[in-house]
């Protein structure tokens, strides 16, 4: 039984700001599809007892101190800008 | 029929720290747009956030004073959604696992303490500032904001009316002022308040209807953003709960959806978004690891809190002797609280201070907090000024109470004084001596004067002695003007009884 329809590739991909067609929709619902068979693998595994792991290293309380250093030089930040205006990045109007 | 509201807030609130969450950006308000920002603040690929101890430490101390449980162990997690002014795409923020929980703050509404239970606080970064007025067809953004610390912090519906909202975070500011964690101004922005509200049909009304199932249910929850003070929280949620009533009475559905308070036309108006279902895909933040915070850090930082507002008021009454209302004011901010007590401090400690005057007892106590509440804050509030810049300062002000208090200065001159002293922060005895403003208690002095107002108004003594009380008043006024308000009034009229 398939798990992704095509509506969840539609969803993700709204969510994900993804422009897909219409053969494109067909082809990620089944390799989606197939991954998550492939991962559910995992769920034959008893991990009642498992804490789940928010990290994958050994680490724990790494912190820096509250300490000011020089940041970017606005002409730097702005270089990759597609766009920008007085020292601001520009985009598209984003509401109404 | 009767309705009630039921309220959630969700307040935001920038922590002081110097540098950002993640990255060693300054954090400093009103700097040139995006100079403030760096690779890992502006989520170019590569680069790792490392959390800033303070920022922590800060969130912790204002959990504790929330009275929050502390979690043994916390995580962040990405919180994902699109929008220009988030550069990652996602925001670091806490979702399982959250920092604290379970808190709750006092709040005074109709006399009668009432608790509001705090859901949790979290720690998370700030996303930038977009302005949308600059450009035609555009938006400009300032990441500075972006990764600038802030603690959320979540209410249960536990508020029921939008007095109660707004009494809630007065006291929720002025506690997190008094621990030192954010300067709480709402106009930097560096307090933010949302506000979920719903209505139904109060308890008094279900009672009386004898259905028990409708006041139980929770009404549709509406959501209100861009309440820009106090004031505006209490007005959005008044018109709010005018609105839902309104159309509940109408028989008209209310929406679940998100309205922007219009704070010129004092309406909250539709967002009209389309309602896609806010979905965040929250996942662990691999970037960060697991904070781990036991009991002996928290108890330090626990050892560190200031005594709070309420503890404070409370002393403040007792100790000082002074009336709840008076307490409450100068608690009201930790400047002030501090003001006053370094006022009845240097009083104690001031060499002009004798030991038969009451300088430090209860009456002395509240002419200082009569004088703080009067004319301190009025100049403070005409000068549009903090009282941390007042040059006033509280030694200054205690000198001049021991003067009034050993009738050196007249209360009238006093307040003379105290406007210069307020300008130019200098110390009364200076004042006075510089502009000759001693009060004249020299009886042979003012015998003289005496005498010659006597003499000036033969009239007015024939009018006196035919026992007319008046005479007397218009006497000592002359007296008085003719030392320009100097004359020790009780003495004046003693004299003048005498000479009469
Ligand atoms: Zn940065």
């Amino acid at each position: 039984m398939s798990k992704i329809t095509k509506k969840d590739v539609e969803y993700v991909a709204k969510l994900a700001r993804l422009k897909l067609s219409e053969k494109e929709k067909e082809k990620f619902t089944k390799q989606l599809d197939q991954i998550l068979k492939y991962v559910d693998k995992l769920n034959e595994l008893d991990t009642k007892k498992v804490k789940p792991t928010s990290h994958v290293l050994p680490l724990k309380n790494v912190f820096r101190e509250d300490k000011i250093k020089k940041s970017l030089e606005v002409e730097k930040t702005l270089e990759n800008a597609p766009e920008k205006a007085r020292g601001f990045f520009k985009v598209p109007k984003v509401i109404e | 029929m009767g309705y009630e509201a039921i309220i959630g807030l969700e307040v935001h609130v920038q922590l002081k720290t110097k540098s950002k969450i993640f990255c060693s950006c300054s954090t400093e308000f009103g700097a040139l747009p995006n100079s403030q920002v760096c690779p890992v603040c502006l989520g170019l690929p590569g680069v790792l956030p490392v959390l800033n101890k303070t920022a922590l430490e800060y969130a912790i101390k204002a959990a504790l004073a929330l009275d929050c449980r502390i979690a043994k162990e916390s995580i962040f997690a990405r919180k994902n959604y699109f929008y220009p002014d988030l550069p990652k795409s996602y925001q670091i923020s806490q979702y399982e696992e959250p920092l604290s929980s379970k808190g709750f703050v006092d709040i005074i509404t109709d006399g009668k303490l009432k608790k509001i239970r705090i859901t949790r606080v979290h720690l998370e970064e700030d996303a930038g500032k977009l302005l949308h007025e600059e450009v035609k067809d555009s938006t400009l953004i300032d990441f500075n904001r972006c990764g600038v610390p802030l603690i959320e912090i979540v209410t249960e519906p536990d508020i029921k009316s939008p007095r109660e909202a707004r009494e809630f975070l007065a006291i929720l500011k002025s506690i997190l002022q008094y621990i030192g964690v954010s300067d709480c101004n709402m106009e930097e922005g560096s307090l933010r308040c949302d506000a979920n509200i719903s209505v139904r049909p109060s308890k008094e009304e279900t009672g009386k209807r004898g259905n028990g199932e409708t006041g139980k249910e929770l009404g549709v929850k509406v959501e209100i953003k861009n309440m820009n003070s106090f004031k505006a929280v209490e007005k959005a949620l008044e018109y709010e709960m005018r609105r839902q009533i309104k159309a509940l009475e109408e028989g008209k559905r209310i929406v679940q959806e998100t309205r922007l308070w219009d704070e010129n036309k004092e309406i909250t108006i539709s967002m009209r978004t389309k309602e896609e279902a806010h979905d965040y895909r929250y996942f662990p933040e691999p970037d960060l690891v697991l904070m781990e915070i036991d009991r002996e850090w928290t108890e330090r930082i626990r050892k560190s809190l200031p005594e709070l507002p309420e503890a404070r008021k409370a002393r403040f009454s007792r100790d000082y002797k002074i009336p709840d209302y008076d307490a409450g004011i100068l608690t009201s901010s930790k400047e002030l609280a501090d003001y006053y007590e370094e006022c009845i401090e240097a009083a104690r400690r001031s060499p002009v201070a004798d030991r038969r005057s009451p300088v430090a007892g209860r009456k002395f106590n509240k002419e200082i907090a009569n004088w703080i509440m009067s004319e301190l804050l009025r100049e403070l509030k005409e000068g549009n000024i903090g009282i941390e810049e007042c040059k006033a300062r509280p030694q200054a002000l205690a000198e001049m109470m021991t003067l009034i208090d050993k009738g050196i200065l007249s209360r009238k001159m006093a307040k003379e004084v105290f406007v210069e002293m307020f300008e130019t922060g200098e110390k009364a005895s200076w004042i006075i001596k510089k502009r000759s403003l001693v009060q004249i208690s020299d009886e042979e002095a003012l015998t003289k004067i005496v005498d010659k107002i006597l003499k000036e108004n033969p009239r007015v003594v024939e009018d006196y002695k035919k026992g007319k009380e008046k005479a007397l008043g218009y006497l000592v006024g002359q007296v008085m003007k003719e030392t320009k308000g100097r004359a020790n009034p009780q003495i004046v009229n003693k004299l003048l009884k005498e000479e009469l």
